[in-house]
C-alpha cells in the first residue's frame, strides 16, 4: 500500500502539485489522469523521489520513503516512461539486467530472469537478447522498457505515459498485456496518462488531476455517476458516459442463470461489447460462455441497459 | 572504395616507415632541391628519433589536455557545476586563440627551454576541441535515457560512468582526434625552443636555405598526422560502430 500524504511541489512561486493525498491499494492498477501540465508526472516522480517533495510524505507499506537514500529506494520501485528510455549502447538483455546488476544478483539469476521476462513479453530470447534497441520496432522497445522496469521483481511499478508513443492497435495490445502482467506478478502499478479511455480501461481506481490538485480519486464508475467537479465530467465526457459505464462491467458479472438461443458472448466481454453484439444481431438476449466455451448464464438487453445509468 | 582507401593508408604507412628507417635511400629524390652540394637528407640527427620524440610530445600533451578537458566538461555539465560553464569556456577558448608561439614566448622565461614550454603550448592549444566535444556529447544524451537511468536507481556517478560517458565517447574521441592532429603540426614550433622533433629539420632547412630539409620535415609530419587520424577513426569505428542514439 502506498500512502500519498498532502504531497506538494513548488518551483519558486508556482505550485505544481498541491496537497495531493491518496491511498493506493496494493496489487492493483491506479491511474493518474489529467490534461498536459496538470502535475501528473511530478506527482508520480515524487513517489520514487526523482522529484523531491516540497512538503508532505509518501509511505510505502507504512515506511516513509524519505528515510532511505533516493537511489536505493528507486531500485525497489520499477519505473517505465514514454519513449522507453532504453540505453542505446546496451543490448536488450543488458538493458533488462540493469537493476538486478545494480542489486548485485549473480549472473545465473540475472540470465534466468532476463529470459523469463523476454518470454513473458513474447520476445524470443534467442532472437532478441543480443539485439540493440535501435533494431527493435516501437512496440518491442516499449515491451523491453516495461520488462526492464519489472526485472528486479519490484512490488511497485510506476509508469509515466508508457504507451503514449504507440499506435492504437499496438497500444490496445500493450494495455491488455499490462493487465495480464499485473495479475501475474501481483504488482502495485501507478500509471500516468492523459487519455481517459486508457484510464478507464486499466484503472481500478483513477485520480483526476487539474492544476496540481487531485480533484477526485475514485473507482471509474463513480467518476461517471458521481463526478466531484465539473472538470471531472468534462474529462470523462458526457456524450457517451452510458457506454463508458457499460464498458466497466463484464457480461459474466451480470449474467443470470438461464439459457438463451441468441448469440454467444464471452463472460470476459464488457457489457458495451455485449450490447453491440446484440444490436448487431437484432437479438434480445445472449448466451454467456466462460473461457472454455461452456454456457454459464444468460444476459438480456434490459439487464445491460440497467447497468448503463447511475444508481 | 573502402578497399582503395585502405591501400592508400597502407602506402602512407610504408612510405613513413621506409623514410624513417632508411632515409638515405630517398636521397636521389631530394637531391634536385639542394644547391651547392648541400646534403639532401637531414644529417644533424636521426629522423626516426626526432619523429618518435615529436609523437611522444604530442601524445603527452594531448593526454594532459584530455584529462583536463574531459574532467572540466563533466564538471560543468553537472547541476552543481553549471555556473562555471561560461568561465571555463572563456579560459579554454583563450587557450585556443592565443597563438602557441606566444605561449612559448611566455613559458620559456618561466620554465626554461626544451620540452616543458612546448608541452604547455600544446596542452593549451589542444583543450578546446576536447572540451567542446565532451560537453556536446554529454548534452546529446537523450533526456528519456537519463531519466530512466536515474529512475532505475543508478547513483549520479554510476549514471555518468555507465551511461553518459559511453554515449558521449564517440564525440569525445573525435575531439581527441582533432586535438592530436592539430598538435602534430603545431609541435614543430617546439623546435624553436629546443624541444626534440621534426620541426628541427624544417628550421635547419630554413636557416641553411635547403628546400630538401623543409620538404622532408613537412612530409614526415604530414604523414604522421594522417596516420594518427586514420588510426583513431579505425578505433572509433571498431568501438562504437553499433551504437546509435536516436
Ligand atoms: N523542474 C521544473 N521546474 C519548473 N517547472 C516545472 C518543472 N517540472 C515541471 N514543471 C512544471 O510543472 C507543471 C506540471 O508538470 P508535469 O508534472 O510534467 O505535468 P504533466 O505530467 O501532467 O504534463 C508544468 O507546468 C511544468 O511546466
Ligand atoms: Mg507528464
Amino acid at each position: 500500500m502506498i500512502t500519498v500524504d498532502k504531497l506538494s511541489k513548488r518551483y519558486g512561486t508556482t505550485t505544481v502539485v498541491d496537497q495531493a493525498s491518496m491511498v493506493i491499494e496494493r496489487n492493483s492498477i491506479t491511474v493518474i489522469v489529467g490534461t498536459s501540465g496538470s502535475g501528473k508526472s511530478t506527482l508520480l516522480r515524487m513517489i520514487n523521489r526523482l522529484v523531491e517533495p516540497s512538503s508532505g510524505r509518501v509511505l510505502i507499506d507504512g515506511n516513509d520513503t524519505a528515510r532511505e537514500p533516493a537511489h536505493l529506494l528507486r531500485r525497489r520501485i520499477g519505473y517505465a516512461i514514454q519513449g522507453h528510455g532504453l540505453f542505446p549502447h546496451r543490448t536488450v538483455a543488458e538493458n533488462i539486467a540493469t537493476v538486478p546488476r545494480l542489486l548485485g544478483w549473480d549472473q545465473a539469476r540475472v540470465r534466468a530472469r532476463v529470459d523469463e521476462l523476454l518470454g513473458v513479453f513474447q520476445l524470443d530470447p534467442a532472437e532478441f537478447a543480443g539485439k540493440f534497441p535501435h533494431q527493435l520496432s516501437g512496440g518491442q522497445q516499449q515491451r523491453v522498457g516495461v520488462a526492464r522496469a519489472l526485472a528486479a521483481e519490484p512490488a511497485v511499478l510506476l509508469m509515466d505515459e508508457p504507451f503514449g508513443a504507440l499506435d492504437p492497435i499496438i497500444r490496445a495490445k500493450a494495455q491488455d498485456d499490462l493487465l495480464d502482467i499485473q495479475r501475474r506478478f501481483a504488482t502495485t502499478i501507478v500509471l500516468v496518462t492523459h487519455d481517459m479511455d486508457e484510464a478507464f480501461r486499466l484503472g481500478s481506481r483513477v485520480a483526476v488531476m487539474s492544476q496540481g490538485r487531485v480533484l477526485q480519486y475514485d473507482r471509474p464508475a463513480a467518476l461517471l455517476t458521481r463526478p466531484a467537479d465539473p472538470f471531472v465530467s468534462r474529462m470523462t465526457g458526457s456524450a457517451d458516459r452510458a457506454m463508458k459505464l457499460l464498458s466497466l462491467t463484464t457480461a459474466g458479472e451480470v449474467a443470470v442463470p438461464g439459457s438463451s438461443n441468441g448469440p454467444t458472448v464471452a463472460a470476459s466481454a464488457s457489457l458495451r461489447d455485449a450490447l453491440s453484439e446484440l444490436v448487431w444481431r437484432g437479438a434480445e438476449s445472449a448466451a454467456v460462455v466462460d473461457a472454455n466455451g461452456m454456457p454459464c448464464g444468460c444476459l438480456t438487453v434490459a439487464a445491460i441497459l440497467a447497468h448503463g445509468r447511475p444508481g | 572504395m573502402p578497399g582503395s582507401a585502405a591501400l592508400l593508408r597502407l602506402a602512407a604507412l610504408a612510405l613513413l616507415v621506409a623514410f624513417l628507417l632508411t632515409p638515405y635511400s630517398f636521397a636521389p629524390l631530394f637531391e634536385p632541391l639542394t644547391q651547392y652540394g648541400a646534403p639532401a637528407i637531414y644529417d644533424q640527427g636521426n629522423l626516426l628519433t626526432l619523429a618518435l620524440a615529436q609523437i611522444g610530445t604530442v601524445l603527452c600533451a594531448t593526454a594532459a589536455s584530455t584529462l583536463v578537458a574531459v574532467g572540466l566538461g563533466i564538471a560543468v555539465t553537472r547541476p552543481s557545476g553549471a555556473q562555471f560553464l561560461p568561465l571555463s569556456r572563456t579560459l579554454v577558448n583563450i587557450g585556443q586563440t592565443f597563438p602557441p608561439v606566444a605561449v612559448l614566448a611566455i613559458a620559456v622565461p618561466l620554465v626554461g627551454f626544451g620540452l616543458k614550454p612546448t608541452l604547455i603550448a600544446l596542452f593549451c592549444y589542444g583543450l578546446l576541441p576536447i572540451f567542446e566535444n565532451t560537453i556536446g556529447g554529454l548534452r546529446a544524451c537523450p533526456p528519456a535515457v537519463l531519466e530512466a537511468a536515474s529512475g532505475m536507481g543508478m547513483s549520479p556517478g554510476q549514471r555518468l560512468l555507465s551511461i553518459e560517458l559511453p554515449l558521449a565517447m564517440p564525440l569525445i574521441l573525435e575531439g581527441i582526434r582533432i586535438s592530436l592532429v592539430i598538435n602534430v603540426g603545431t609541435a614543430a614550433i617546439g623546435s624553436t625552443v629546443g624541444a626534440k622533433g621534426l620541426g628541427e629539420v624544417i628550421i635547419a632547412g630554413l636557416l641553411s636555405n635547403n628546400a630538401a630539409f623543409i620538404l622532408q620535415g613537412g612530409l614526415l609530419t604530414g604523414l604522421i598526422a594522417i596516420l594518427l587520424y586514420d588510426t583513431m577513426v579505425a578505433v572509433e569505428r571498431r568501438l562504437f560502430g553499433n551504437v546509435r542514439i536516436e
